[in-house]
């Protein structure tokens, strides 16, 4: 079972990021929950999804010890970094956030998520390249799953955006920082 | 196998509902069921069917009344302080003996109160809400599909009963996603007709009538008796519940919707640990599974009511345990959901 916490601003991508994963999951055959954030929290604040994946029925979809907490801004990890199961594994976005992560036992990986996005032509999709890190460390879904779910779950209007989010994703993927 | 869907609890109860013969919604928006009217909005229209955004939560009840006497298979759905302002409505609908279909994606209360997910309308849903005498037949699903499922069951007895019918979910379920899936679309002139209805004489039968307004006093306390004699039968027939673990639990965590996730994963972590610990979820709030807590209060020495409230439900529990266990509460509100490890140490506190 894996448990997942993705966080940042609202506006940034993390509730999609999240639906990509879950669907995902549910396409290859588990058991999956996808709990979001709502409220005015989401206005300039943090929004969150909270997402489990399993081979067992799923019991309580609220995610207090995520395997993998993705954050993507500073306020996210402040509220977070406690959160993460010893042996776990936080995915920063280095750009959004300078501080490091003060814990020493989880796995740290920085990624400057907003940059190679920007430098691909659209910074807003640093969200894909942080899920396609995830998907690489999590080995749960294979990566061709996440693509085809990320085509079924992009908005018509943004359609013509599905290629560009691929490639995204498998520049996450392959990172090695 | 059907198609699995990922969606949200409150959009998919709108499609459960559509396809279970609902052809017309009248609703005022709130936080957190809103995707439910939006996606009432998108879709209907396309099956022949009827939404309307009304201007308040008294003109949408009053409205579900007016379709519900005409004999269509109604829905309206709100969040707790909507709820509220239609329980007037909701209590002539009971009084009329009209079926129809009521949601209530609960919010922390009193008052506005808040947004996030809470279960504190346990009473107002179970005992009362609206003035008089009367019930509402109320589901309280804990997943997505149990939210799919039971929307159709809701409206199946509605119909059954000729009595409204309350589907209690909490800002969570509304909110979250899981995998679903749907049965076909129901034929609707499969349903049986409702004799009753008011639907045009035609000069071919005597004129039905609804109405809620008996000045006789016998003929009041007839009409209530006969509803009675009705309510005995659904408390007979209709409670649903699931139990796990329950044959040698010594102590019996009592929890109903998304809570009792949260509770059964904190007992499953138990019985690892040699507690013997099991669950009794209500799925029926009202009739409430009275015999299975009278069963097994003959065993268990001790029962949990675990509940977003400050301690509903847990009346319930005692009444029905009749004294024989002992019966303790823990329970979050305001919007505040425990996590599973408060729940084990609550557990370990007084086992």
């Amino acid at each position: 079972m894996y448990e997942l916490i993705i966080a940042g601003f609202g506006g940034q991508g993390v509730l999609f990021s999240g639906k990509v994963i879950a669907h995902a999951g549910m396409d290859i055959g588990k058991n999956v929950s996808w709990l979001p954030s709502y409220g005015p929290e989401m206005r300039g604040g943090t929004a969150n999804c909270q997402i489990i994946i399993s081979d067992e029925p799923i019991g309580s979809p609220i995610v207090t010890r995520p395997d993998i907490l993705i954050v993507m801004n500073k306020p996210s990890l402040d509220k977070f970094e406690d959160s993460v199961k010893p042996g776990g594994t936080i995915i920063v976005d280095s750009i959004y956030i300078e501080d490091k992560v003060k814990r020493d036992d989880v796995n740290v990986v920085y990624i400057p998520a907003k940059q190679i996005a920007a430098d691909n032509g659209d910074d807003r999709l640093g969200n894909m390249v942080m899920t396609g890190k995830l998907i690489e460390i999590m080995k749960e879904i294979p990566l061709k799953d996440i693509e085809q779910s990320m085509r079924d779950n992009i908005s018509k209007s943004k359609a013509d955006l599905a290629d560009f989010n691929i490639k995204m994703l498998e520049s996450g993927y392959n990172f090695k920082g | 196998m059907a198609k699995k869907f990922l969606m949200k609890g409150n959009e998919a109860l709108a499609e459960a509902a559509m396809r279970n013969g609902c052809r017309f919604f009248f609703g005022y928006p709130i936080t957190p069921q809103t995707e439910l009217a939006a996606y009432m909005a998108k879709k209907m229209p396309k099956i022949g069917g009827t939404f309307l955004q009304a201007e308040s939560e008294v003109a949408a009840i009053n409205m579900v009344y007016g379709a519900a006497g005409a004999g269509a298979r109604v829905m309206t759905s709100s969040s707790s302080p909507g709820i509220s302002l239609k329980s007037e409505g909701i209590s002539y609908i009971a009084a009329a003996d009209l079926p129809c279909v009521i949601v209530n994606i609960v919010r922390g209360g009193p008052g506005l109160g808040g947004i996030q997910a809470a279960q504190s309308d346990y009473f107002q849903a179970t005992k009362g809400g609206g003035h008089g005498d009367y019930r509402l037949l109320v589901y309280a699903p804990a997943s997505i599909q149990e939210l799919v499922d039971l929307t159709a069951k809701a409206f199946e007895k509605a119909d059954e009963y000729r009595n409204p019918a309350m589907i209690m979910g909490d800002g969570m379920l509304g909110q979250m996603m899981e995998p679903v899936e749907f049965s076909e679309p129901i034929d609707l002139s499969s349903l049986p007709e409702k004799e009753w209805a008011t639907t045009g004489t035609e000069m071919k039968r005597k004129k039905n009538i609804i109405n809620s307004l008996y000045l006789s006093p016998e003929e009041l306390e007839y009409l209530n008796i006969k509803r009675y004699e009705k309510y005995a039968v659904i408390k007979e027939k209709e409670p649903m519940y699931e139990e796990v673990y329950t044959e040698d639990a010594e102590l019996i965590v009592t929890a109903y919707g998304t809570v009792s996730r949260v509770a059964l994963s904190a007992i499953n972590i138990l019985r690892e640990e040699g507690y013997k610990v099991g669950l009794i979820r209500p799925i029926t709030l009202w009739p409430f599974p009275e015999k299975i807590f009278d069963e097994r209060s003959k065993t268990a020495k001790k029962f949990l009511s675990v509940e977003l409230s400050m301690g509903q439900m847990v009346e319930d529990v005692e009444r029905c345990t009749k004294g024989r266990s002992e019966v303790h509460f823990f329970g979050r509100s305001g919007g505040m959901v425990p996590g599973k490890e408060d729940i084990v140490e609550e557990i370990k506190r007084i086992y």
